[in-house]
């Protein structure tokens, strides 16, 4: 076996194991096994009918007629026919069951089938088949099956069939769209590499990725696939010498107002048996989802309020070092022991951010320099109060603009952000709404404060300022119709609209050509001087450090390394990591290609780099 | 935009010309006796070869569906064999039926599946909780269930509304509402738990995208956030179930038609699936084809009309 392959099998192997234990894991969930219970007793029930059934469940007896549920002999009574309920529902049962197996069972062969290839060879086929399949999915399958029942002559089986091909569509976008979405990961590329036949690679470890949504499916489309039978049974589109539930269903409805009884039993056995499949599919979803599952705790920025204001700063000097100790008056920004964690699946909570304290005064631009999963971003949006709902944030002091951020109080940050606060991302083309014009989007907060013509008379002069050649023609397009480097001035020219008076750039330069970069910055070095504004500038590139900052922060795996004035550690960095990112300027020659660190992704992107 | 509906226009018309011509095929194809059925078992055979060759059942089948073809294009589906109403005919008078409950449904459903899922996407614990618990009731009993349920609750004991039968829009609005509203609950409720999922799910992902953390930072209030910018965005893939959706009510209205005794269009469909009326039977498969049709042309255009970058292809 050679390496790749063996790669292939255990991660094969691996999803197995999950699989297995999902399935244990959904046996010690109360809800999925009372529902395998009940399924196995109702089947149970159906598969002994030979034995359990009291009368031949066709025999209409003439003393019978209506008799009340719990008479001896008739268990659950007789219908106006004079026929046992209790034995018509045996039979009944099985020809649910089968009407499940094979509505599901033809939906998941065919679609599985189609999907795995339309996913996997791409290309026309695909689109041929994306095609046949979307005209399927238009179409009501119940109109079709009764079109086509005089060809099917009623048979429930022929049918059911039928029905299974039309429900097929779902299936086969599931498995399309999720082969697609394997299909480029590592361990088919290394089976592939290994030589694998594509038939092997499909069967062995496409399928065995994609079964747990496909098991799902099938429980969804067996329900599906009952409840149609029955609907159709009860038209009467079927035999009239095959007792079903839908038949049974049909007969007490012509008999509601003088026994309603007689409806219960039909319908308590079909909701018991699609009740318990339905249970069955999320109780397996569930602990499918399991290993990955959050626990909830919708806590957003929780800030822990200053305990002792000088013992707070005492230990964040020993930190910053020769760094001013006391907060100054007009200090933008004070962050004292900074801290952000997040939930593990395992309940226990993981620190992304682990104590650090910056400052930033008036007019000052202040670095803060790392590699990808040092805590630089998630520091930012943490002063920004923009963390992810399921993170928890704590500090001994934030400070913004004078303003103490304490505990349990969004409102002060949510009021800042707008004004005083102001934040330029990384990413410029995912940061605009794709559905509203670049104007609409840039006006919206500015007209809390005024008209919407001096909103718009504003924006227009600020996307002059920002050197954008026709500012109406850009006010008027929609984000898909700028460049990345038109989108990133855009993004400058919302932030500063605000006029803030502490602006946070997170990587403000990194998804744009080196050309652009260069003239980004210097708009934005520009602006800070014409502003006066503070800026927090996060980014991975010393080489923007030193060309825009005053003092630095260098972080790494959320801790703060050193900080200080640029110049000082720039010539004389005192740790090796600094020196490393110092050097790693000369390598800086193209833009950097790990995706922008997103708040719960920039948890596994650590070691991208 | 425009091409792109031509397009999706001429994408319609072969739709229809596929499912007429396979409906055409399978049922004429049958071998149905359909003289026989119409003259009854004791006609002689030469009446029936006189009835055969009258309604143009002796011809080739290719030349039996172009003819059929060239009628329908001039507005005449035929008569139906039973009956001898024109289909055009029937189906002005039970369309109507039909679509009432289905808008009336398709509205219910619209409007509490945003509610649902927005909400739930906004504040997940319990309305998700309650989202989740409403999809397995809705899932455990079925439409025909789930009517007949309803129509012994309001209909049998608390005699709230008529039980059954259908007035007409223009005769009495009340009454139509009255008729109405019970069928229209019934066909929603099944989509109403799939469709507040659907919108849940993309308004998820909207919030969790860097442009709605970017217009925060600007100070955008929460509740545009979630209302004009998460839910335009999310707007577009549930337009799709939504219209998914909808065909299926339009089949499932079948079961409550029969349930809560609707002439509708359904249960014409049903009356000629089973008696073997072919002009009928084709006929009702046309308009069902053309509603698909439209109500796919429909989606697309509010998807053009919510997506800038649909628009311009």
């Amino acid at each position: 076996m050679t390496v790749p392959e063996r790669q292939a099998t255990l991660d094969a192997n691996h999803v197995e194991e999950r699989r297995k234990g999902s399935f244990a894991r959904m046996l010690r969930n109360p809800l999925g096994l009372g529902a395998l219970v009940l399924l196995t007793a109702v089947v149970m029930l159906g598969l002994l009918e030979p034995v359990l059934s009291a009368h031949d469940p066709n025999f209409s007896s003439l003393t019978a007629v209506n008799t009340p549920p719990f008479s001896p002999d008739y268990l659950l009574g007789a219908d106006q026919y004079g026929r046992d309920i209790w034995s018509r529902s045996l039979v009944a049962i099985n020809v649910s069951v089968i009407s499940g197996l094979l509505g599901a069972g033809v939906a998941v062969s065919i679609g599985t089938v189609f999907g795995l290839i339309s996913g996997y060879v791409a290309k026309r086929t695909d689109a041929a088949l994306s095609w046949l399949f979307n005209l399927v999915m238009t179409f009501p399958a119940l109109i079709l099956v009764m079109i086509l029942y005089p060809i099917t002559g009623g048979d429930y089986k022929i049918m059911m069939g039928v029905f299974g091909i039309f429900i097929s569509a779902g299936i086969f976008r599931l498995v399309r769209n999720l082969v697609l979405g394997v299909r480029n990961e590592l361990y088919v590329d290394a089976a592939r590499v290994a030589g694998l036949s594509n038939v092997r690679i499909l069967s062995r470890h496409v399928l065995y990725a994609v079964r747990g949504p496909i098991i799902i499916a099938s429980a969804f489309l067996a329900v599906a696939s009952i409840g149609i039978q029955a609907g159709l049974a009860f038209l009467g589109l079927g035999s009239s010498q095959l007792p079903s539930f839908g038949l049974m269903a049909g007969a007490a409805f012509l008999n509601i107002y003088q026994h309603p009884i007689q409806m219960l039993w039909p319908s308590l056995f079909l909701a018991v048996m699609t009740g318990a499949l339905v249970m069955l599919a999320n109780a397996y979803r569930d602990s499918l989802a399991a290993p990955n599952a959050v626990p909830k705790k919708p806590r957003t920025h929780t800030v822990v309020p200053p305990i002792e204001e000088t013992g707070a700063t005492d230990s964040a000097a020993s930190i910053d070092g020769n760094q001013d100790q006391a907060r100054s008056k007009g200090n933008l920004l004070t962050v004292r022991n900074l801290r952000v964690e997040y939930p593990q699946a395992d309940g226990t909570y993981r620190s992304v951010v682990k104590g650090v304290s910056l400052d930033v005064n008036l007019g000052e631009v202040v670095g803060v320099v790392g590699e990808s999963g040092s805590g630089k971003t998630q520091t930012a949006f943490s002063i920004l109060g923009l963390l992810p709902r399921q993170a928890r944030v704590s500090a001994d002091l934030l400070e913004i603009a004078g303003e103490p951020i304490s505990a349990q109080d969004d409102r002060t940050l949510r009021r800042m952000r707008g004004s005083a606060l102001a934040y330029i991302p990384q990413e410029p083309m995912s940061n605009l709404d794709p559905s509203f014009t670049v104007g609409s989007q840039l006006i919206e907060p500015l007209t809390a404060g005024m008209s919407k013509k001096e909103a718009r008379a504003t924006i227009l002069a600020l996307l002059a300022r920002v050197g954008i050649p026709d500012p109406l023609r850009t006010f008027k397009s929609y984000p898909h119709q700028i460049s990345g480097g038109m989108a990133q001035r855009v993004l400058i020219a919302g932030a500063v609209s605000s006029r803030p008076k502490l602006l946070i750039a997170d990587e403000p330069t990194t998804a744009l050509d080196v050309t652009v970069q260069a003239e980004i910055l210097d708009l934005l070095r520009d602006l800070q001087g014409e502003f006066g504004m503070g800026v927090l500038l996060v980014t991975h590139n010393f080489g923007v450090v030193a060309d825009l900052c005053n003092r630095v922060v260098v972080m790494k795996d959320g801790e703060m390394v050193e900080s200080g004035d640029v110049r000082s550690i720039f010539h004389a960095p005192s740790k090796e990591y600094t020196q490393q990112l110092i050097a790693a300027i000369l390598d800086e020659n193209t833009t950097r290609s790990d995706p922008p660190a997103a708040a719960p992704s920039a948890l596994n992107k650590e070691h991208a780099r | 935009m425009f091409s792109f509906m031509i397009r999706r226009l001429g994408h319609g018309v072969v739709l229809i010309l596929i499912v007429t011509a396979i409906t055409f095929f399978l049922t004429y194809g049958a071998g149905i006796p359909v003289a026989t059925n119409i003259l009854g078992k004791n006609a002689t055979p030469e009446a029936i070869a006189k009835l055969e060759a009258q309604l143009g059942l002796d011809l080739p089948m290719g030349q039996q569906y172009l003819n059929w073809l060239i009628n329908a294009v001039q507005g005449d589906l035929g008569r139906s064999y039973f009956s001898n109403e024109p289909v055009v005919d029937a189906m002005a008078t039970r369309l109507p039926v039909t679509l009432s409950i289905v808008f009336v449904a398709a509205a219910l459903m619209l409007i509490l599946s945003t509610i649902l899922g927005v909400a739930s996407a906004a504040r997940p614990g319990i309305l998700d909780n309650i989202l989740q618990f409403i999809s397995v009731i809705t899932f455990i009993f079925p439409t025909l269930i789930l009517g007949l349920g309803m129509v012994f609750l309001f209909a049998v004991s608390l005699k709230w509304v008529p039980a059954v039968g259908y007035t007409d829009l223009s005769d009495s609005p009340t009454r139509w509402f009255a008729g109405v509203i019970l069928p229209a609950i019934v066909l929603a409720i099944g989509g109403i738990a799939a469709l507040a999922a659907q919108i849940r799910g993309s308004m998820i992902d909207e919030l969790e995208k860097d442009y709605i953390r970017t217009l925060r930072s600007r100070g955008v209030p929460e509740r545009s956030l979630l209302l004009k910018h998460a839910l335009r965005n999310a707007a577009s893939p549930a337009f799709t179930t939504f219209s998914l959706q909808f065909i299926g009510m339009f089949g499932a209205a079948l079961f409550a038609e029969k349930i809560f005794a609707l002439p509708g269009y359904g249960t014409y469909g049903y009356q000629a699936t089973v008696t073997g009326d072919l002009p009928a039977l084709l006929g009702a498969s046309l308009f069902g084809i053309l509603i698909v049709v439209v109500v796919n042309l429909l989606v697309d255009l509010a998807n053009g009309w919510l997506n800038p970058k649909a628009r311009l292809t």
